[in-house]
């Protein structure tokens, strides 16, 4: 029996959306209705309206996507050049890059954007399946310092060096 | 005759070693973005914006127009040599391109190719010159309810045309509205979903939500499926085409632009229409009906030139009416917002320079294109064996820099993240990407101009519909809304005739 709900839940995994879109229309709407109703003097249409509208919104649409789903609908996976939908998501890849990219954001305020960049770029491949020993940290440096040098030096974008770029 | 003065201003603007520069920049990345497989136009502006922090916007709009027309060229080149379209728009391309290079005749489909793209982006672009000033000239006195009328036509035209479930598309628009009413309140102050934080006060600047969606979003699915068997490019020499060749194809590179245009210029979908249009209407049409499907060259030449003019159309509502109809043009529409600047019908009269000097920078690029790709066309086949891991982690560098260079704060990269991370969610179940785009860029201004609207009228909704220019848009919205049902009442029509 738990096998036959497990399965059958896995197959309507989308009603996860649409009980997401639900939270997400209580949370619009919640905080709709704790705005200060005092500050109305600036026209009738006040700072509550259009959350209000688009808080309804979600729900209505939140049920209507269940509804959906449990009627057999099901939305499309996005397809695409390099994308293989016969095969089972690797979910495990995508874990790994998003864990890369926080330690990214983590890191560039102490090693700064050259370093920190660089490994971004050689965690990104490895985690893709690159296993170049020599080649994949030599083209994140290299990628890394150009970069820096378009965006900080020619464009006026400011990044920051970090240390080793107190040494250079 | 005031728009040709205009123009050759235009002229003088884009031909400036600097702007040249720019559009020869922008239309080499265009092509390499659209022959690589995995980066459509849209990621490849929406990775760029960061550079409108540092260059001034005639420069900026120059290259991203170039990007836009040279991704359609490479993005033809993808299909043609490996038959695995990136672009939607590049789909129809693949039916007769492929077979015509596995049949050794890729050379003539790939000029086939470039010249339709050439002939539709030429005279898509002189329509522009042409049509943009006087819609401009018609639309200038339109005000707050106009606007807001025309928002909700974008919003509902991008919701219910795109994509094959218009209830997910909704639940898309209503993400990127959310997202959207983030911040404080543009008349009270109030500060609406940011829990208190600062940061959020701001709101989520659109930069972060359009790479956040389109690149990391895009990276983050690809990883997921990423296929582990490359596809093989046919090798190909230069482009050439035979006397036989352009006696087949010429009628076909004139006739795309009219159908490319004209859908490019309303909001039903980008290039994806007028490209099946244009193939269907090119297969009826030829007195070589038996090649299709086995490399027919009228199916190549059509379809891009259609394309390219559908480019220039969009270019014609976006620039006018501040309408966004592809998911370029909206992402072009947030640098222009980045800038400060309201595309619009006061856009031509506010800036003449940049409005001229970017049409003007579009014939240029053109010439640049037809230029380079013919002698470059086996160059561009090279790219396409990149090796996937570094492609897709150079993507999430870029996308990881733009962020990055919005304010210099590492919490807009844990935005940028958890954006992408609902962009891999939506692409896995279906919700189109273009609707929350829309809904971030429009939503805040179509609040503001209804606000504005009611404030008028005093609160009485009638407010809403008080000029026939609105009464017209929302009658287009009702038309669309009640398409499939009419469509349902016309088929049992014609069933019951027949």
């Amino acid at each position: 029996m738990t096998t036959n709900l497990k399965t059958w839940l896995r197959e309507r995994s989308e009603l996860g959306v649409g009980v997401l879109l639900f939270l997400l229309g209580v949370l619009v709407l919640t905080d709709a209705l704790t705005l200060d109703a005092d500050v109305t003097g600036r026209g009738p249409v006040g700072p509550a309206t259009v959350p209000l509208v688009v808080g309804c919104g979600l729900l209505v649409v939140a049920v209507l996507l269940s509804v959906d789903v449990l009627r057999g609908g099901r939305g499309e996976a996005e397809a695409g050049e390099d994308v293989d939908l016969t095969e089972p998501a690797d979910w495990r890849t995508v874990l790994l890059l998003a864990g890369v990219f926080l330690a990214f954001a983590v890191l560039i305020g102490p090693l700064g954007f050259p370093v920190a960049g660089a490994l971004l770029f050689w965690g990104a491949a490895y985690a893709l399946g690159s296993r170049h020993l020599h080649r994949d940290p030599l083209i994140a440096a290299a990628l890394s310092l150009f970069t820096y040098g378009v965006f900080d030096k020619l464009l006026g974008v400011p990044l920051p060096g970090g240390p080793l770029m107190g040494v250079i | 005759m005031d728009s040709l003065y205009s123009l050759i201003d235009g002229f003088g603007t884009a031909l400036t070693p600097m702007n040249l520069l720019w559009a020869a920049v922008g239309v080499l990345l265009g092509t390499a973005i659209g022959v690589l497989p995995g980066i459509g136009p849209a990621m490849a502006v929406a990775l760029l914006l960061p550079v409108t922090y540092g260059l001034e916007p005639t420069g900026a709009f120059i290259m991203f127009a170039g990007i836009y027309y040279g991704a359609m060229f490479g993005g033809s080149t993808t299909s043609i040599l490996l038959n695995t379209p990136g672009e939607s728009a590049a789909v129809v391309a693949a039916i007769e391109g492929n077979p015509m290079a596995k049949a050794g005749r890729g050379a003539q489909a790939l000029a086939a190719a470039a010249i339709g793209h050439f002939a539709g982006g030429m005279i898509g672009t002189i329509l522009l010159v042409v049509l943009a000033p006087t819609v401009a000239a018609l639309a200038v006195d339109i005000g707050a309810p106009d606007y807001f009328a025309l928002m909700v036509l974008a919003f509902i035209a991008v919701t219910s045309v795109l994509g094959s479930s218009r209830i997910r598309g909704l639940a898309s628009l209503l993400i990127g509205l959310t997202i959207g009413l983030v911040g404080l309140d543009q008349m009270t102050g109030q500060q609406r979903l940011t829990f208190g934080s600062l940061q959020l006060a701001d709101g989520v600047d659109v930069v972060i939500v359009a790479v956040g969606l389109f690149a990391i979003g895009e990276a983050l699915w690809v990883a997921a499926h990423l296929r582990r068997t490359m596809g093989e490019a046919i090798p190909v020499g230069r482009p050439w085409l035979g006397k036989d060749d352009v006696t087949r194809s010429w009628k076909s590179w004139l006739r795309g632009p009219l159908i490319g245009f004209p859908l490019g210029a309303i909001p039903a979908g980008g290039a994806e229409i007028p490209t099946f249009l244009s193939y269907v209407t090119e297969k009826r049409l030829s007195k070589h009906k038996e090649q299709f499907g086995k490399g027919a060259i009228e199916g190549v030449a059509g379809p891009e030139s259609a394309a390219s003019a559908s480019a220039a159309g969009t270019l014609v509502s976006m620039l006018t009416l501040g309408l966004p109809t592809t998911a370029v043009a909206a992402v072009m529409l947030a640098a222009f917002q980045q800038y400060g600047i309201q595309p619009g019908p006061l856009l031509f009269e506010r800036e003449p320079d940049l409005v001229w000097g970017l049409i003007a920078s579009l014939f240029v690029g053109m010439v640049l294109l037809l230029a380079l790709n013919l002698p470059l066309a086996p160059v561009w086949a090279k790219l396409l064996r990149i090796p996937r891991p570094y492609l897709y982690a150079g993507i999430l560098f870029f996308a990881a820099v733009g962020a990055y260079a919005v304010g210099g704060e590492a919490l807009d990269l844990v935005i940028l993240l958890v954006i992408g991370l609902i962009g891999l969610g939506m692409r896995r179940y279906g919700l189109p990407v273009l609707p929350a785009v829309i809904g971030v860029i429009l939503g805040p201004a179509a609040e503001q101009q209804l606000r504005r609207a009611l404030q008028i009228s005093d609160g009485s909704l009638t407010g809403l519909v008080n000029t026939p220019f609105s009464v017209t848009v929302y009658a287009v919205v009702v038309i669309l809304l009640a398409w499939p049902l009419l469509r349902k009442v016309i088929v049992r029509r014609r069933h019951v005739a027949a």
